[in-house]
C-alpha cells in the first residue's frame, strides 16, 4: 500500500478510512433494515418454535453492532491509516473505464440481445484501451461471440437473451 | 474392506469415455480459469454449474471438481512465471517461485510446485477414502441440534482463525442475510423481499460468487495495471526428472505440508491460510530457512503441497457432513442440491455411485492433471500474454452469461454487477469473501437445523447441551468464537506478569 504514495508526484485519492467508515455505515443500515423487516413478520417465538424473522432479526442486530465497532475503529484510527489511500483518482479512472462500459453493456444487452452487445463491448474495449487494428478487433469480437453462440444456443441449448439480429436468422 | 470394494466400483463408474472426456475438459478449463486474472476456482465452477443442470450428477461433479483441481494446479504458473498469484492461495508460492524463475530455474520451480500439489492432493484423497465413510457413519446419529452445532463450529472457526475478527463477522452476517432473502421454507412467509417479485426466489449464491469473485476481481486487477511481464518456462523431461530426483530429500517438508493442508481443509481454514502456514512452518524447520525468499525449492514445495492438500480435503466434510471446507467446495455443494442430491451423511448410503465415483475421479484426475500441467505450461503461460483489453471484456461477458443462465433472468446480471462493485470494495478493505460465500450456501440449512432443534425441544436452548455429542461441539464452537478475545487477554496477562 505504501509504495503507491512514493514516486514523486502527489497521489491523491479517496482515503482508506473514509471508505472504511462509509462501508460500515452501509452495513449498519443493512443491519437496521434487516431488523425492521424481520420485526414486521415476527421475530420472536410462536407456539411451534422461532418465527420466520427470528434468525434474520438477530443477524441484523449483530451486523449493526459490529458495524459500529468497525466504524469507531476507523474513526479513531491511527495516523498511518488516515494517510493511507483507498484508491488514487488515477487508478479509480481505470476502474471506471471498466465499470461504466459494463453498465452500458448490460443495458444494451436488454435491447439487442447478449451476442451483439458482447461483440460491441469486446470490440469497443480493444479499440479504446489498446488501439488494436480494425481487422484484429473485428476478428476477436465477432469470433468470441460466435463461439459463445455455438456453445450455448447449439451445444447446450441454453437460450440467452437475443435481439432483432438473431431473429433475422430464425433464432 | 467394503470401502475398497466401493472404490473399485467408483473406478468402474469413472472409466467411461464420457466421464473421462468430462474430466479432461474440466481440468483444461480449470487451468485456464486458474491462470486468468478475474477467474478462479469458485466462480469458474459457478459459471459452468448452470450448464450441468441436465447432466448426470456423477459426470457433472467429475467435471466441476476437475475445474477445481485444475485451478489449484494453475495458481503456481502465474506465481512462478509472472510473480502474480493467479489465485489467493498461491501468494506464498511467489516468495520463492519468482526468484527461482529469475535465476532461470522456472522449470524446476514449476515441476516442484506441480509435484508438491500432486502429493498434497494424493494425501488428502487417501484421507477422504478412509476417513470420510467413517465420519459419515458417525454423523448418521446426528439430529438437528448436532447439525446446527457443526454449522456453528464451521462459522465460528472462521471467526477464530480470521485475520480481522470484526470483518469476518460482518462477512458472515451479510452472507446469512443474503441467504434469508426470499420465501421462508418453514412458514412460507416472505423475508427481506420488499415487494420485489424478482426477490421471491432469493439471491442465488451462484450470482453472488460470480459477482464477488469474477467482476470484483476484474475491477481490482484493472488497478494493478495491464501489463504482464513474465519469464519463459522451459519444462522438458530432463528438468522434470532432475527435479524429481531432488524431491525425496524434502520428505519431511512434504509430510508437514500434507498434514497442515488436510487439517486446514477439513476445518474450514482454506487453501490460502494453509499455503501461508505451510510456508511458515517449512521456513522454521528447514536447515535453509534463512535462505527462504531467495529462491529455495523447498519454499515453493511447501505452500503448494499445503494448498492443494487443503483444497482436496475440503471435500471431506462436504461429502460426509454436507459442510464445505472452502469457497469452491461450497459452490460444489450448491451444485449437489441443484442436481437433486441431499448433501449430508446419507449420501454415502443412498448415492454410493456418486460418492465413490467422485473419490475415484479425484485419484485419476490428479494424476492426469499433473501430466497435463507438466506438458502444457508454455501454452497456458501464453494465455497471460493475451492483452488485458481482450481478457477483461471476455471475462465480463462470460460472467454475465453465467449469471443469466442460473435461471434465465436478466435481473441476475444486474445483481451480479452490484456484487461486483461490492466485491471490489470489500476486497480492497480486506473483508474476507470466503466466509460470506459459505454463509450464503449454508445459511438456510443452518437456520432450519436450529429451528427444527427448537421445535423438538419446545424452545429450550438446553437441547444444545443435552448429550455428550452436541455439548462438546457447541463448547468448541464457542471457544473458537471467543478465541481472538481469549488470546488477546492471555497476551495482556502475560505482559503484566512479566512487568
Amino acid at each position: 500500500m505504501e509504495q503507491k504514495q512514493t514516486g514523486g508526484r502527489t497521489h491523491s485519492g479517496l482515503s482508506h478510512n473514509t471508505v472504511e467508515m462509509v462501508t460500515a455505515v452501509v452495513t449498519f443500515l443493512i443491519g437496521v433494515v434487516m431488523m425492521f423487516d424481520s420485526y414486521r413478520i415476527g421475530s420472536g417465538w410462536a407456539v411451534e418454535g422461532p418465527q420466520a424473522g427470528y434468525f434474520p432479526f438477530r443477524i441484523g442486530a449483530i451486523t449493526g453492532i459490529v458495524s459500529i465497532v468497525i466504524f469507531l475503529r476507523a474513526f479513531s484510527g491511527k495516523k498511518h491509516n488516515l494517510e493511507k489511500v483507498f484508491v488514487t483518482w488515477e487508478k479509480f479512472k481505470l476502474v471506471l473505464m471498466v465499470l461504466v462500459p459494463t453498465l452500458i453493456y448490460v443495458l444494451v444487452t436488454q435491447v439487442i440481445g447478449i451476442y451483439v452487445a458482447s461483440t460491441l463491448f469486446i470490440g469497443a474495449f480493444m479499440k479504446t484501451m489498446e488501439k488494436t487494428s480494425w481487422l484484429k478487433t473485428v476478428l476477436v469480437s465477432v469470433g468470441v461471440s460466435a463461439v459463445l453462440f455455438w456453445m450455448f444456443e447449439i451445444q447446450f441449448l441454453v437460450p440467452l437473451p437475443k435481439g432483432p439480429l438473431e431473429s433475422l436468422f430464425g433464432y | 474392506m467394503e470401502d475398497l470394494f466401493n472404490l473399485f466400483h467408483g473406478f468402474a463408474v469413472i472409466f467411461s469415455w464420457y466421464n473421462l472426456w468430462m474430466m479432461a475438459v474440466g481440468l483444461f478449463l480449470g487451468v485456464v480459469v486458474g491462470v486468468l486474472p478475474g477467474l478462479g476456482g469458485p466462480n469458474g465452477v459457478a459459471i459452468l454449474l448452470p450448464l450441468t443442470f441436465t447432466m448426470q450428477p456423477t459426470s457433472a461433479i467429475v467435471m466441476l471438481s476437475c475445474i477445481y483441481w485444475g485451478s489449484l494446479f494453475a495458481g503456481a504458473i502465474t506465481s512462478v512465471l509472472f510473480n502474480i498469484p493467479g489465485e489467493s492461495h498461491s501468494v506464498a508460492t511467489t516468495f520463492d517461485g519468482y526468484p527461482l524463475a529469475q535465476q532461470g530455474r522456472a522449470g524446476e520451480a514449476l515441476t516442484a510446485c506441480f509435484t508438491g500439489s500432486f502429493v498434497g492432493a494424493l494425501f488428502s484423497v487417501l484421507l477422504i477414502t478412509f476417513l470420510a465413510p467413517l465420519v459419515a457413519k458417525f454423523a448418521l446419529k446426528f439430529g438437528p441440534p448436532e447439525f446446527f452445532a457443526v454449522y456453528l463450529l464451521t462459522f465460528c472457526s472462521f471467526i477464530g482463525t480470521g485475520k480481522d475478527t470484526w470483518k469476518t463477522i460482518i462477512a458472515l452476517m451479510l452472507g446469512f442475510g443474503l441467504a434469508a432473502i426470499g420465501m421462508d421454507t418453514i412458514s412460507g412467509q416472505l423475508r427481506l423481499t420488499f415487494g420485489f417479485t424478482q426477490m421471491l426466489r432469493g439471491v442465488d449464491f451462484l450470482i453472488v460468487v460470480i459477482g464477488l469473485f469474477g467482476v470484483g476481481e476484474i475491477l481490482v486487477s484493472m488497478e494493478e495495471g495491464l501489463k504482464f511481464e513474465g519469464k519463459s518456462a522451459k519444462i522438458n523431461a530432463k528438468v522434470v526428472w532432475e527435479t524429481w530426483k531432488k524431491l525425496p530429500r524434502y520428505w519431511a517438508t512434504l509430510l508437514r505440508s500434507c498434514l497442515i493442508g488436510s487439517w486446514m481443509g477439513i476445518t474450514p481454514g482454506g487453501a490460502t491460510s494453509a499455503s501461508f502456514m505451510g510456508y511458515g512452518i517449512a521456513k522454521r524447520f528447514s536447515k535453509n530457512g534463512d535462505k527462504f525468499g531467495t529462491g529455495e525449492l523447498e519454499g515453493v514445495l511447501a505452500p503448494e503441497t499445503a494448498a492443494h492438500g487443503s483444497g482436496c480435503a475440503a471435500l471431506l466434510p462436504m461429502m460426509a457432513l454436507g459442510i464445505p471446507g472452502s469457497a469452491t467446495a461450497a459452490v460444489l455443494l450448491g451444485g449437489l442440491m441443484i442436481w437433486g442430491l441431499q448433501p449430508g451423511p446419507l449420501l454415502f448410503i443412498e448415492q454410493k455411485e456418486f460418492v465413490w465415483g467422485l473419490i475415484a475421479s479425484m485419484y485419476l484426475s490428479n494424476v492426469v492433471g499433473l501430466i497435463m500441467v507438466l506438458s502444457t505450461v508454455p501454452l497456458f503461460a501464453a494465455i497471460l500474454r493475451i492483452p488485458f483489453s481482450i481478457i477483461a471484456p471476455v471475462i465480463i461477458v462470460v460472467c454475465a452469461i453465467g449469471a443469466f443462465s442460473v435461471n434465465m433472468a436478466m435481473f441476475n446480471i444486474w445483481v451480479m454487477l452490484v456484487f461486483g462493485v461490492l466485491g471490489y470494495v470489500l476486497k480492497k478493505l480486506d473483508y474476507p469473501l470466503a466466509p460470506m460465500v459459505l454463509a450464503v450456501v449454508l445459511g438456510d440449512r443452518a437456520e432450519i437445523a436450529f429451528r427444527q432443534a427448537m421445535m423438538g425441544s419446545q424452545g429450550s436452548m438446553g437441547v444444545f447441551f443435552s448429550n455428550w455429542l452436541v455439548g462438546p461441539i457447541i463448547s468448541l464452537a464457542l471457544l473458537m468464537l471467543f478465541w481472538p478475545a481469549i488470546s488477546t487477554a492471555w497476551d495482556k496477562l502475560r505482559q503484566t506478569l512479566a512487568r
